[in-house]
């Protein structure tokens, strides 16, 4: 199952984002010349390497999708940005202490064991929780929210027009296919 | 001096409002909370469907501003049943629109009668249907009578109904379209719906009618519209016969403002406790309260449900609203089919619904699994795809001991006492639905569900219809306000919200509350 910026740009659009042809070089000059913290590539590279672990096997393009998709969200939106930074940095120190790496430097075995001991798959989703529940909201869901209310990700589980995405009025309506 | 003034911007205060403006009359509302254009609806639509947001937050409820209390034997989960802010609670409604029957309106379905007929309302529904863009079909032979058809074309039924048909002639009951308030074609300037899947809580589109686009429409005409300005009180003339001032808080600083009418629209729990908040040496008992009806007979309708797994594909959760519906035992709760036992004794109306969101929504069931990857994947697969459900409406008889009080040990943000709703669900309400699952596991059973849950007597709950607490009525004693809206005691006060309503049926009641908003605006303007 390929995704594609397609499929990020149909992802975006049940989230509100308002896109533009500069999205990509806005954020990018934005977020590495006024803040502290990890760089915008780095984050995109760690939900990138967070996705290859939370995503099932089958999907491929996660790349290119997760970094069209995630640079619409971070977009004139500075809160979630830090919380997202301030997220993959906990994420970051958490697997140095454990693993000698940064998370998204390590093999995609490593990156799901330290996720889970973390505690991340059994956390509650929360913005201002612990580090589990930041990763589990910023990083984890934010992703896993991505995938499944977008028609490529809902269809690998059955349902083309999942809830969150604009998919019309006609599929409800046809019988399975 | 204002000629009018509204309190509350929901349905009913925006419809009497924009009415108002259009006959040429000055009109300021008064809306507690907020505007809501700030954060855009998507941003509430992703809240509605993330576990990290709690369902109050969508709409930004709870707080100080919305404490309350609910004292009776059952609870009341008030702040889940409302919204404050400019559209009220047609923000995060379902968008389910019908007109009352013959027979609520007469009392036999369940008492009182009201003082006023199907073809006294008749001329305000369908002009109520017109602002709110109602979808719907003629195909019910259960429904009152219609003088023309619905303003927009039904939406067509859903693969699940097609299911359901076959096995709902088997056992003897009739289905038919549900009408909706909510666009299946671009209309009034809003979009056709687009199928986001989450109606309730949230329209993304804007295909759902919600009262703030009346209220656009209103400003339009020259309504001023104040957020943010709770009213506190009202204040009257020394013999208490008319209303003087509202009283009400904006940017910190109290503040009054004078009208010649004034118009409650703020739903029926804030309408009876601002009364209540009013009382004074005229009014000692709360404002227009001499029948001591006030905040009495608070009623909801009940839910009855029950679903389980089919072993074919279901096609669940593409939309969010229902599409197919049964109103074959709204007047005759008791009568039999060929397959159905006739039930003997007191029963209330009800309607039964075919959800098309039975069963989990796999994004929503994603982001609370304790895994991801591949066993993710096949947890949502596995859980996604059979499930199926019916629900149904149960109409509460209107009962003196429900009702809306003042809390005098608590208060709200601005010291006010909070409201207390006193709600039990009775006997009669808990028969009626055994009879509406006894129906529903009919059908499901003539379908071949494997019944797995059932919503039953002891596991109802409110469906956010808050009526009752200035009953209508043409005798002083017996209600608050009169057949026209105005209130009994105070000359120029008037409500226009489902308070008013002698009783609710079953069938869910803001286009009552749009039609009774639009009496109500004809009775203020013959008044100026």
């Amino acid at each position: 199952m390929e995704l594609t910026r397609r499929d990020a740009l149909a992802a975006l659009s049940g989230t509100g984002i308002a896109l533009g042809s500069g999205v990509a070089a806005l954020s990018r000059e934005s977020v590495d010349a006024n803040e502290a913290g990890p760089s915008l590539d780095h984050t995109l590279a760690t939900l990138t390497a967070a996705a290859e672990v939370v995503y099932p096997n089958e999907v491929e393009g996660i790349e290119a999708f997760v970094e069209s998709y995630s640079l619409g969200r971070v977009e004139g939106r500075e809160g979630y940005l830090a919380g997202l930074r301030d997220a993959v940095a906990g994420l970051d120190e958490t697997a140095l202490s454990w693993e000698d790496a940064r998370f998204a430097a390590l093999a995609a075995d490593r990156r799901d064991t330290v996720l889970r001991q973390l505690g991340v798959h059994t956390a509650d989703e929360d913005p201002d929780g612990t580090l589990a529940e930041r990763i589990r909201y910023y990083v984890v869901n934010e992703l896993l929210y991505a995938l499944y209310a977008s028609p490529t990700g809902g269809e690998l589980v059955g349902i083309e027009n999942p809830q969150g995405h604009p998919g019309g009025v006609a599929s409800y309506q046809r019988g399975p296919r | 001096m204002t000629d009018v003034c509204v309190v509350g911007a929901g349905p009913a205060g925006a419809l009497v409002a924009d009415r108002l403006a259009a006959d040429g009359h000055d009109v300021t509302i008064l809306e507690a909370g907020p505007r809501f254009d700030e954060t855009p609806d998507t941003e509430r639509m992703e809240r509605s469907i993330r576990p990290g947001h709690a369902p109050t937050e969508v709409w930004d409820m709870g707080g100080p501003r919305d404490a309350y209390s609910a004292s009776g034997p059952d609870f009341y989960p008030l702040n889940v049943a409302r919204v404050k802010g400019v559209g009220g609670t047609t923000n995060h409604w379902q968008g389910m629109v019908y007109r009352l029957h013959e027979a609520d309106l007469s009392g036999e379905n369940n008492a009182p009668a009201w003082p006023l007929s199907y073809d006294d309302l008749r001329p305000y529904y369908i002009e109520a249907e017109r602002a709110f863009g109602v979808a719907g079909a003629s195909d019910n032979p259960y429904a009152p009578p219609r003088e023309e058809p619905h303003p927009l074309p039904a939406f067509p039924p859903s693969h699940s109904d097609s299911l359901f048909a076959d096995a709902c002639e088997s056992v003897g009951v009739t289905t038919h379209a549900a009408p909706n308030a909510r666009n299946s074609e671009p209309y009034d300037d809003r979009a056709a719906c687009v199928g986001y899947g989450t109606c309730k809580p949230v329209c993304a589109s804007g295909a759902k009618y919600s009262a703030n686009h009346t209220v656009r429409q209103a400003e339009a005409k020259g309504v001023d519209l104040v957020t943010q300005a709770p009213v506190q009180r009202f204040e009257t003339d020394a013999a208490g016969e008319r209303v003087t001032r509202a009283v009400y808080v904006h940017d910190g600083a109290e503040r009054t403002i004078e009208a010649e009418q004034f118009v409650l629209a703020a739903g029926g729990v804030e309408i009876p406790r601002l009364l209540l908040l009013s009382a004074s040496d005229a009014h000692p008992d709360g404002l227009a309260n001499s029948s001591g009806l006030v905040g009495r007979y608070f009623h909801d309708h009940l839910f009855a449900g029950m679903g389980g797994t089919l072993d074919e594909p279901t096609r669940q959760n593409h939309v969010g609203f229902i599409t197919t519906e049964s109103h074959q035992f709204y007047d005759d709760p008791g009568a039999g089919t060929g397959e159905i036992p006739t039930r003997d004794g007191d029963l209330a109306p009800f309607k039964l619904e075919f959800l098309n969101y039975a069963g989990p929504s796999p994004v929503a069931m994603a982001l609370r699994e304790d895994t991801w990857g591949d066993e993710l994947r096949d947890r949502l697969a596995d859980a996604y795809g059979t499930h199926i459900a019916m629900g149904g409406l149960v109409g509460q008889p209107p009962l003196a001991r429900n009702r809306i009080t003042l809390d005098e040990s608590r208060t709200d943000n601005h010291g006010n006492p909070v409201p207390d709703v006193v709600w039990e669900v009775d006997e009669k309400t808990r028969r009626t639905i055994e009879r509406a699952n006894e129906i529903q596991c009919a059908i499901l059973e003539a379908l071949g569900v494997d019944i797995e849950w059932t919503a039953g007597p002891e596991d109802t709950g409110p469906a956010y219809h808050h009526m009752g607490t200035t009953r209508m009525s043409r005798d002083p004693d017996a209600g608050v306000v009169r057949p026209d809206c105005r209130t009994h005691d105070v000359g120029n006060l008037w409500v226009a919200s489902s308070s008013v309503f002698p009783n609710g049926g079953a069938l869910n009641p803001t286009l009552t509350i749009g039609a009774l908003a639009l009496l109500c605006a004809d009775g203020v303007d013959a008044s100026l």
